[in-house]
């Protein structure tokens, strides 16, 4: 699958199927700083991602 | 994962409650949580006018959305800081976003630029006082905040600072013993003295992720780039520690906020006292009037080295 990732902005291709948890926890970042955002949905950290699938990892803590 | 309320599928998991909620739900918690925030730290009622400070984060367009959609009567302020390309940016998300949400709400969208008032940016006034930027900028946005909602006659200012913004100030302040800030860190400002808005912040209830996730499922356009002067900051790392003792543990966050507003709230029964304190230490600046412990407020301070920096 192709995920997104930001600061700094790249694109890696991970291997599905996966879990969003097992996804996070590969990329090495904790569920609570990040969303994981699929089209224009949230997904669950239960939920399966495809081979196919297009994901975006948004980090969610601001510097302020 | 099932939605705690209504058993469909969640869009959202919330380890500190135990629950997971599908999106209807979610938003509905969101608004419960400020609404509970505003009535029990007494932050404005239905007929306040609320100046929201936005900077086209997540954290300050999700506030004004909920204001908005709660019925209060909230208008935006952004401070223009005139930071390369972020400023421009950020300022684009604030003004769609008034010209949308906001003007269905008959909501308005104040806009100060740092540059046409003193000249220069935040970045250069930094240089020319010889003090770190985000330094400089809570100096400039404390002030230009606090004089837009006095000066335009509002009832109250809110700002979009979550439960682990803080949290972490809290553990910053703990960490360095700086019991003197720690009196101020209450999500309810009062106005104490002449010249002083009330200050709140109806946001402490609900962490990061959570406002993160209610500004993409509610489809607010908010700028995801990370102000370039806040690299290496000390709060990044608080927060980071933080999230860490979360996952291990789920609700140290807000226990810790929380449990130190419980604290206090025992310790000191009278909010007066903080405002006893304000009137007897507080008067005008001598040269802008606003409140201020000495004879020049910090903000004309600043403004008078840059201005004297800039000359040399």
């Amino acid at each position: 699958m192709r995920v997104q990732l930001s600061h700094p902005e790249r694109q890696v291709e991970v291997k599905g199927p996966k879990r969003v948890r097992e996804l996070l926890r590969d990329l090495n970042l904790i569920q609570e700083a990040y969303l994981v955002i699929r089209g224009d949905d949230l997904v669950t950290e239960d939920e399966l991602l495809k081979d196919e699938d297009e994901v975006e990892v948004r980090p969610v803590i601001s510097g302020g | 994962m099932k939605c705690k309320k209504c058993k469909t599928k969640a869009v959202i998991g919330l380890p500190r409650h135990n629950a997971a909620f599908c999106k209807p739900c979610f938003n509905e918690f969101v608004h419960d949580q400020v609404a509970r925030a505003v009535k029990s730290e007494r932050m404005f009622g239905p007929k306040d006018r609320i100046l929201v400070a936005v900077s086209g984060g997540k954290d300050s367009l999700a506030l004004w959305d909920i204001l908005l959609k709660l019925g209060y009567r909230a208008d935006g302020l952004y401070v223009d800081l005139g930071i390369a390309g972020y400023s421009a940016r950020s300022r684009e998300k604030v003004e769609r976003f008034a010209e949308t949400t906001g003007k269905r709400h008959q909501a308005t969208l104040l806009i100060h630029t740092v540059q046409e008032e003193e000249g220069a940016g935040i970045r250069e006034l930094a240089d020319l006082v010889n003090r770190p930027t985000c330094s400089a900028c809570g100096t400039i946005k404390r002030y230009q905040f606090n004089r837009a909602a006095v000066d335009h006659d509002y009832d109250v200012m809110a700002t979009g600072h979550n439960l682990d913004d803080e949290a972490a100030r809290l553990l910053g302040n703990v960490l360095h013993w700086q019991e003197e800030y720690l009196e101020k860190q209450g999500p309810s400002l009062p106005a104490s003295v002449e010249g002083f808005a009330k200050k709140v912040k109806p946001l402490y209830r609900l962490a990061e992720r959570e406002l993160a996730a209610y500004a993409v499922l509610n489809r607010i356009d908010y700028i995801v780039e990370e102000c370039p002067m806040a690299k290496g900051s000390k709060m990044l790392l608080y927060k980071d520690v933080l999230n860490r003792l979360e996952i291990e543990s789920p609700g140290t966050k807000q226990s810790f906020y929380w449990g130190f507003l419980d604290k206090q709230a025992k310790a000191q029964p009278a909010p007066v006292s903080m405002a006893e304190k304000d009137q007897a230490t507080l008067h005008p600046c001598s040269l802008c009037h606003q409140p201020t412990t000495a004879e020049i407020c910090s903000y004309c301070r600043m403004m008078a080295r840059a201005k004297a920096g800039s000359l040399r």
